[in-house]
């Protein structure tokens, strides 16, 4: 006996197999996000008063992303429409969009990423604390672009509108000079914390996500010919992971970068 | 449909293109996609898993009763395999917590819910819906071959320096993360695993529950195991990723030095530089938020199982079907909201914890419910006391002390005092060993003449059975009086230092608590000795064992037992409708005692 | 089912769903929706903006404006609001399991300065 309703609907739920499959698998996805929202709530309710860093963040690149993704929402739905229409050479361009919105995303990204690893915090033997990015380095010095950090006004700063004036400015220090320095890696705060390690899984399931739909579009394209019902019910299944994936960005936006 | 032993005429071959080929070995055996190969896949891998957890803690109980001292036997072998921690082949303290910690996690996710949960799962729930396969039977192959990646990090934790996690099963910051060692990384490695799989697992079971349930088996007509394995799968499917979050934020702790779990002002040497900030309650709450509803996990199947077994061999209908459906369901659904009663002591306030204490009072309701419908069902029964029954009625008042044991524990007051004692050990031990185990113990014996045509020895099933039930009681119904004295968990020498301690509050341990520890050690070890007899009958009667005389030598009701035996590739050989409940025995003016769920 | 019936058969028609005439209707919906997509994105940096005196109003907004965009995928892009009850009871039991999880754990572990549960 074959396996029933793999394409075509049970009478009394009305559904294919694998659209229960995913929206349970996406279920399960919202508690995993879920459990990690909490945890932001948690540790930026419990920090200390200036412990919790704000405008951190690039607010138009992240803006840029969320459009990104917004725009590879549409493509993705557009294309399983198209092959609803029958029209495969449509499906194919729309669907070539998302796989490039979803490049797009992980570039920007990343460079984000960098730009936080290339941003040190560096306690001097002094006492005293200077903040920026590193523009040069060598074996005996290196030049950071930032300012000196005054512990008294940082904790003034309580909400990501408040504006600072601070003045930035190119300062050469001597490695000897240094007690400690550390990026604004994950390690940096919690804060950092959070930040890589939801934007980080999100990451990883915009990939995951990228990867189904280009083997669907690409190698596995064959079964348009062979089996178009399965193929499109597949190309909707794969839709709707991304959909979450773009959802999950949606609050994720706001919450990094806004607030 | 008959139960004689007729011939079920392999429905054509061409119609199904992809099975016309002869699989290969690699291809039938190992990787398959066929739910019963899968099935017994997990089985014999989990039991693997179960009888090294024991091993683990057998050698526990010689440190516990015998402090300081060589263990005997395998001494000399720990210490060439684990070097330093096994030094003369006594079990160093940081041994006896590794041990502990993966005797913990082997049993419950390696061990118990892959038995319950997917082995039983996947080989009965296709057959008792009447479906061909589950709905997503390559999604099944990955989910076993997943959990064998996981078990495998697992065990090689063992042999890394340091060795093992050694933080408890529960692993709380910040001690995890400060051990210098990698065991912890290689637990949550391990862990991430295990989740995955079990998720695609539950994905899988639910998807197949509600779809492929075949014509005329309506909801209400399931058999309860069924229905409890579809609890089981929406509790795996919600409760897991909390603790999968958690454990990526334990491993950013280890790997990457966040703060998530490590409060500030911490110094620790092994953690170097942090950033402090973060929250130890806040890993608590994510791993008591799966772990709650994981208990359910580990007794919704067996309670599925002990049904089944129950109706059949007391030739009577359930008492109470209904209430049974309605009750499970609320079960699942309050063990979400009950977490919290494991932490009373970490002075989250009275409001919070009365909360929990009342959802905890209420989840108790569904549980006696369940507990009353099955002692219920055996008045007036016809009874046979084969080897399943056996285990089925001992199951019974054993799951009963283990949930009474309970209360104490659900009440914030008196938890006060036994939290962290033994007789937090014996509480869920007699629910899960006595109570779980039992039950499996009864599925193996009850459905291996479906998977083999034969039948397990019942004279050594009883032995098995006689022994199994003295001697965990032996072992468990001290420690509740240890505990209550004041004895309290994860003592390496068994307490004496404890004991020896007179200023204080700490009051010490009177010298006979002490002393019990010797009995429930050689109780433990002749628990271990009465499953040989189990082992072999096993493992003999696959070729040796008496052979049945039809397809359905329990006269059951239910769909597993309307095919062939073995059931071949696609389960039923003829379309398959059901007119009937699960539990039509004894049926008036019926011709026979039983009648099966697809017979007009 | 032999596999040589469907290389001529539409999938619009074959399962029991939207024909064509449906699908372009639900395009304009999808081209609204991406619309007000764009609108709320650019909207929540706007406000973001704004100085409310108060955290909570500012947070509020900002998860008012998420959510509401948050719905519009799930309604539309995903088809949740004509779907079927199964797949309704299934989010609406992890929704409610999400908010136990979120809001417990928060109050269990009230730190005391934002949130105030009476």
């Amino acid at each position: 006996m074959d396996i029933p309703f793999t394409v075509e609907p049970r009478k009394d739920t009305g559904l294919f197999n694998a659209k229960v499959g995913i929206w349970l698998f996406l279920a399960s996805e919202v508690m995993l996000f879920g459990a990690l929202f909490s945890t932001y709530i948690l540790l930026r309710v419990g920090a200390a008063p200036g412990d919790w860093p704000h405008g951190l963040l690039n607010i138009p690149l992240g803006m840029l992303n969320t459009i990104v993704l917004i725009v590879s929402s549409i493509t993705v739905v557009m294309a399983w429409a198209s092959l609803k229409m029958n029209n495969f050479a449509r499906f194919r361009k729309f669907q070539a969009v998302t796989l490039m919105c979803s490049i797009a995303f992980l570039c920007i990204k990343s460079y984000e990423y960098h730009d936080k690893f290339t941003h040190y915090e560096v306690q001097l033997n002094d006492g005293k604390v200077l903040d920026g990015h590193m523009t040069e380095s060598d074996a005996e010095k290196f030049e950071i672009h930032g300012h000196y950090v005054d512990k008294a006004e940082a904790a003034k700063v309580t909400h990501a509108w408040q504006e600072r004036e601070v003045k930035e400015d190119h300062y050469t220090v001597k490695r000897s000079d240094v007690k400690y320095m550390e990026s604004y890696g994950p390690w940096h705060n919690t804060y950092t914390a959070i930040y890589f390690t939801l934007t980080g899984l999100h990451a990883l399931h915009v990939i995951g996500g990228a990867l189904v739909i280009f083997m669907l579009w690409g190698p596995l394209a064959g079964m348009w010919k062979t089996d178009p019902e399965r193929y499109t019910n597949r190309i909707e299944i794969s839709g709707l992971f991304w959909h979450f994936v773009d959802l999950v960005w949606i609050f994720l936006f706001p919450v990094l970068y806004l607030l | 449909m008959s139960t004689q032993a007729t011939s079920h005429a392999p429905a054509h071959a061409g119609a199904h293109d992809d099975h016309h080929e002869e699989l290969g070995f690699l291809r039938k055996y190992i990787f398959s996609t066929d739910h019963k190969i899968i099935g017994i896949q997990y089985g014999i891998t989990s039991l693997l898993f179960l009888f090294f957890g024991f091993g683990l803690m057998m050698m526990m109980r010689w440190s516990i009763a015998h402090p300081g001292t060589p263990i005997p036997l395998v001494g000399h072998l720990l210490e060439k395999m684990l070097g330093d921690t096994a030094a003369k082949g006594v079990m160093s303290p940081d041994l006896y917590n590794a041990f502990g910690a993966m005797h913990g996690t082997i049993m419950v996710f390696l061990g118990i819910v892959p038995l319950a949960f997917a082995a039983f799962g996947n080989y009965v729930v296709p057959l008792q819906i009447g479906a061909p396969d589950m709905a997503f039977p390559r999604i099944n192959m990955a989910s076993y071959q997943v959990y064998v990646i996981g078990g495998v990090v697992m065990l090689v934790s063992f042999f890394i320096p340091g060795g093992a996690a050694q933080a408890g099963w529960t692993s709380y910051s910040p001690l995890a993360t400060a051990i210098a060692s990698n065991g912890q990384t290689y637990w949550l490695i391990g862990m991430i695993f295990l989740i995955t799989s079990s998720l695609l697992g539950a994905v899988n079971f639910l998807a197949t529950i509600i779809q492929l349930r075949a014509p005329g088996m309506t909801w209400m007509r399931l058999p309860f195991f069924v229905w409890a394995q579809f609890v089981t799968g929406f509790l795996l499917l919600l409760a897991f990723p909390p603790l999968e979050a958690a454990g990526i934020m334990q491993l950013m702790d280890k790997v990457a030095h966040t703060s998530f779990f490590l409060p500030t002002g911490l110094a620790v040497s092994s953690l170097g530089h942090i950033s402090g900030g973060g929250s130890p309650l806040l890993w608590q709450h994510l791993f008591w938020f799966l772990a709650h509803p994981e208990v359910y996990v580990l007794i919704l199947p067996a309670m599925g199982i002990v049904t089944e077994i129950l109706a059949n061999n007391a030739r009577k209908p359930i008492w109470g079907y209904k209430s049974l459906v309605y009750s499970i369901l609320v079960l699942g659904f309050m063990s979400f909201i009950v977490w919290a009663h494991h932490m009373y002591l970490t002075g989250m306030g009275s409001r919070i914890s009365t909360f929990f204490q009342t959802t905890t009072m209420i989840i108790s309701i569904p549980s006696v419910i369940i507990l009353t419908c099955l002692f219920l069902s055996l008045w007036g029964g016809s009874m046979r006391f084969n080897t399943p029954m056996l285990f089925v009625l001992a199951f019974l008042p054993m799951f009963g002390i283990g949930g009474l044991t309970g209360l104490p524990l659900g009440f914030n007051f008196s938890d006060l005092h036994l939290h962290d004692t033994y007789y937090v050990i014996a509480h869920f031990h007699y629910i899960v060993a006595p109570g779980t185990i039992f039950a499996l113990f009864a599925g193996i014996y009850y459905w291996f003449p479906k998977a083999t045509g034969r039948f397990m020895s019942e004279f050594w099933g009883k032995v098995h059975f006689v022994c199994s039930l003295v001697f965990m009681n032996a072992i468990f119904q001290p420690m509740f009086a240890q505990g209550m004295a004041g004895m309290l968990r994860r003592m390496g020498d068994g307490g004496i230092n404890y004991a020896a301690s007179t200023t204080g509050l700490a009051n010490g341990l009177s010298d006979a608590n002490i002393h019990m520890n010797q009995w429930v050690s050689i109780a433990a070890w002749c628990l271990g000795l009465s499953q040989i007899p189990f082992i072999i009958n096993f493992f003999w009667s696959i070729n040796h064992g008496k052979p049945v005389t039809n397809d359905n030598p329990w006269d059951a009701t239910t769909l597993e037992w309307q095919t062939p035996t073995p059931p071949p590739h696609g389960n039923f050989t003829k379309a398959l409708v059901v007119y009937r409940g699960p539990y039509e025995y004894s049926v008036p003016g019926a011709k026979k005692d039983f009648t099966p769920q697809n017979e007009p | 089912m032999s596999q040589n019936d469907h290389s001529h058969g539409s999938p619009a028609a074959a399962s029991g769903g939207h024909d064509d005439h449906d699908i372009r209707a639900h395009i304009r919906g999808y081209m609204i929706v991406f619309a007000a997509l764009i609108i709320g994105t650019f909207m929540t940096v706007w406000v973001s903006y704004i100085h409310f005196e108060s955290v909570a109003v500012t947070v509020a907004i900002a998860l008012l404006i998420a959510s509401v965009k948050g719905f519009l995928v799930a309604a539309y892009f995903m088809h949740l609001i004509s779907e079927k009850k199964m797949i309704y009871s299934i989010m609406a039991a992890t929704v409610f399991f999400f908010i136990g999880l979120m809001g417990l754990t928060v109050w269990s572990m009230n730190a005391g300065s934002i949130i105030h549960i009476k």
